[in-house]
């Protein structure tokens, strides 16, 4: 019996034009590069002594702490704001959609000044803050997790908004017949409904926060221990020890990476 | 006869549309909004849900206004005693069987071990007992069916609203799911509301067919009236009839152009003159003899139609008629060919318009 021929394999569509094949490689390279740089440069023989070092644990672990406390008070205050900017047709809806979206966009040192003005000693909101309450933000601890919550904001919020508006309504119809006032509607439907959602822009959020630099070192400052995250040591230790500054970034390569793998099925799978 | 539980005047504009629609549904009545793709039938349906404020008319349920434009009533949904079957269920796909019937009680203020006692009971009632803690993605289309009209009816409601319940189900669910549908809908105490663009749920399910067409009731009346005395065209078609509007002189009605049938009944002024497609005989030849009506034609289409040709014929009139496919090959039809067509006066139906 003959052995059926395998039919040669054949490619649709021709050569691939040099003049979109070059530029590819050359942004590919160029985004690759660098963290292979990290990767080839790093101090191996002595990593284990620098991560000991007593600044690097305590950086990454402010990092970590404020971070998700951050994305906490994301979580709590831009879900209902995006259930509102998904749901709620009211006048302004578009200027606070912009409004929202501008931290994303704002240079995150000039969101830190904004911050001052607003929650420094002598600000809008702090001086009040400070008069009744002796509670100051500003080069705090607290102070990072705000900073940190203000850039970080706007990522859940268009992430939940995006979930909002795909999931189907009817589901909130259908809870309004049986009987759900449009809370417990939201309580027991939606929010079960937007889950993933929510989750996604939450990481997307965390990630954000964990990497916050200019905004923290400009409301909060750089106290180790107290305020010092670790994109703040990074660029503290490029100025006193620059192998220490390529082991901290390597660590928190290895935590984006963690995340980027860990959502690999939400984003990085083409349509 | 018992006073109407739903009293309703249903007008919603929304510019290019106009849906302007009475319906009334007396207790324990089962009453089909038919119509095709378009006529504001999931329109009434949301209106009378609450999902829509009607810009005009009135809704009044067992007495109670619920919807009045003009008194400034709006009784929200969640406020109304309607239960709604959606078209594709709309089970709530994070929750159990018996969490989405639990759902309604629990939301209407029935304590948790009460609501999902009611939700045992409902699923006991639809047979899906030893599914009760399966979520609905792990659920049949017929199944699904049944969890939604069981979560529907847990809140008791005083109107029960099914939008296209069986659309969504295969032909062979579809035929066992319809039983199962016309068993509770008899044991349902409240009023009815059925919509759908199947003829066939709507004769088996209702007692009683609202037609609209555009927005606008076009026919209303039980199974029997309206399978044999369509009004329009589309009804016609509905029911597989072939539908014309003429002047009536005794056993004559003459069409609008000119064309003239003999009919069996007596009438007198606007009727309407209707036949079954499968009276229409086909010749090669003018035929002589006792049919009456007679007219040269040109075939325009030929469809399988069950076991038969639905021969589509433009001439004078446009009419479908069904002969078999032996028939067809001995008059050597084909679209564009020459025939004869005729129907005998006895087996024309003639009736007022």
């Amino acid at each position: 019996m003959a052995v059926p021929a395998t039919p040669p394999s054949r490619k649709v569509g021709g050569r691939i034009p040099a003049g979109l094949l070059v530029p590819a490689g050359i942004g590919l390279a160029f985004l690759v590069l660098p963290l292979a740089g990290l990767l080839i440069r790093a101090p191996w023989s002595t990593m284990a002594e620098r991560l000991a070092k007593p600044g690097v644990l305590t950086a990454l672990r402010l990092s970590l702490q404020t971070a998700s406390i951050a994305t906490i008070v994301c979580v709590l205050l831009g879900v209902p704001l995006a259930w509102l900017l998904a749901r709620v047709d009211f006048p302004g809806r578009k200027l606070v959609r912009a409004l929202v979206t501008v931290p994303l966009v704002l240079p995150p040192v000039v969101g830190g000044v904004a911050l001052l003005l607003a929650f420094g000693r002598k600000g809008l909101v702090g001086s009040w803050l400070d008069s009744t309450f002796g509670f100051t933000l500003p080069f705090t601890t607290t102070g990072v997790v705000v900073a940190e919550a203000f850039v970080a904001m706007p990522f859940l919020v268009i992430a939940v908004e995006g979930a909002l508006r795909g999931a189907d309504t009817r589901y909130e119809e259908a809870a309004a017949t049986l009987g759900a006032r449009r809370w417990t509607a939201f309580r027991r439907v939606t929010l079960p409904l937007v889950a993933p959602g929510i989750a996604a822009g939450a990481v997307l959020c965390w990630a954000r926060a964990l990497g916050e630099f200019g905004a923290t070192i400009t409301f909060a400052g750089n106290y180790p221990g107290r305020t010092q995250t670790m994109p703040l040591a990074v660029y503290l230790a490029l100025e006193t020890d620059f192998q220490d500054s390529i082991v901290l970034s390597l660590i928190l390569l290895t935590v984006s990476v963690g995340i980027l793998v860990s959502l690999r099925d939400k984003w990085l799978t083409a349509p | 006869m018992t006073k109407a539980l739903l009293d309703s005047h249903i007008v919603v504009d929304r510019g290019a549309f106009r849906l302007d629609l009475d319906l009334t549904i007396r207790a324990g009545e089962v009453v089909a909004l038919l119509g095709p793709n378009g006529a504001g039938k999931t329109t009434a349906l949301r209106a009378l849900a609450g999902l829509l404020p009607v810009t005009d008319g009135h809704i009044t349920l067992d007495g109670q206004r619920i919807d009045d434009p003009h008194e400034r009533i709006f009784l929200s949904p969640e406020k109304r005693p309607i239960g709604v079957v959606f078209q594709d269920y709309l089970l709530f796909p994070h929750l159990t069987a018996e969490e989405n019937v639990a759902f309604g009680p629990r939301c209407r203020g029935a304590t948790r071990p009460d609501a999902h006692q009611t939700a045992a009971q409902w699923l006991r009632r639809v047979d899906l007992t030893d599914l009760a803690h399966y979520k609905p993605r792990r659920l049949s289309g017929g199944q699904a069916q049944r969890v939604a009209l069981a979560r529907a009816l847990a809140v008791d409601p005083i109107l029960l609203l099914l939008d296209e319940p069986l659309a969504a189900l295969d032909a062979r669910t579809r035929l066992n799911t319809r039983a199962d549908l016309h068993r509770h809908l008899a044991e349902h105490l409240g009023a009815t509301l059925l919509v759908t663009h199947d003829p066939l749920d709507a004769l088996v399910l209702a007692d009683r067919l609202v037609i609209i067409e555009n927005g606008h009731t076009v026919q209303e009346g039980d199974a029997a009236t309206i399978t044999a005395q369509p009004r329009t065209d589309y009804v016609a078609r509905l029911v597989g009839l072939n539908l014309y509007r003429g002047h009536g002189t005794g056993h004559t009605v003459t069409l609008d152009n000119t064309f003239v049938f003999t009919v069996a009944d007596a009438v007198d002024g606007d009727v309407f003159v209707a036949f079954s497609p499968t009276a229409v005989a086909l010749h090669t030849r003018q035929p002589d003899g006792s049919p009456r009506n007679s007219w040269p034609a040109t075939v325009t289409g030929i469809q399988r139609h069950g076991d038969n040709l639905r021969i589509q014929l433009a001439g004078p009139i446009n009419v479908a008629a069904d002969i078999t496919p032996a028939a067809a090959t001995q008059l050597r039809l084909a679209p564009g060919e020459p025939v004869w067509a005729a129907i005998k006066a006895t087996e024309t139906r003639a009736y007022p318009a």
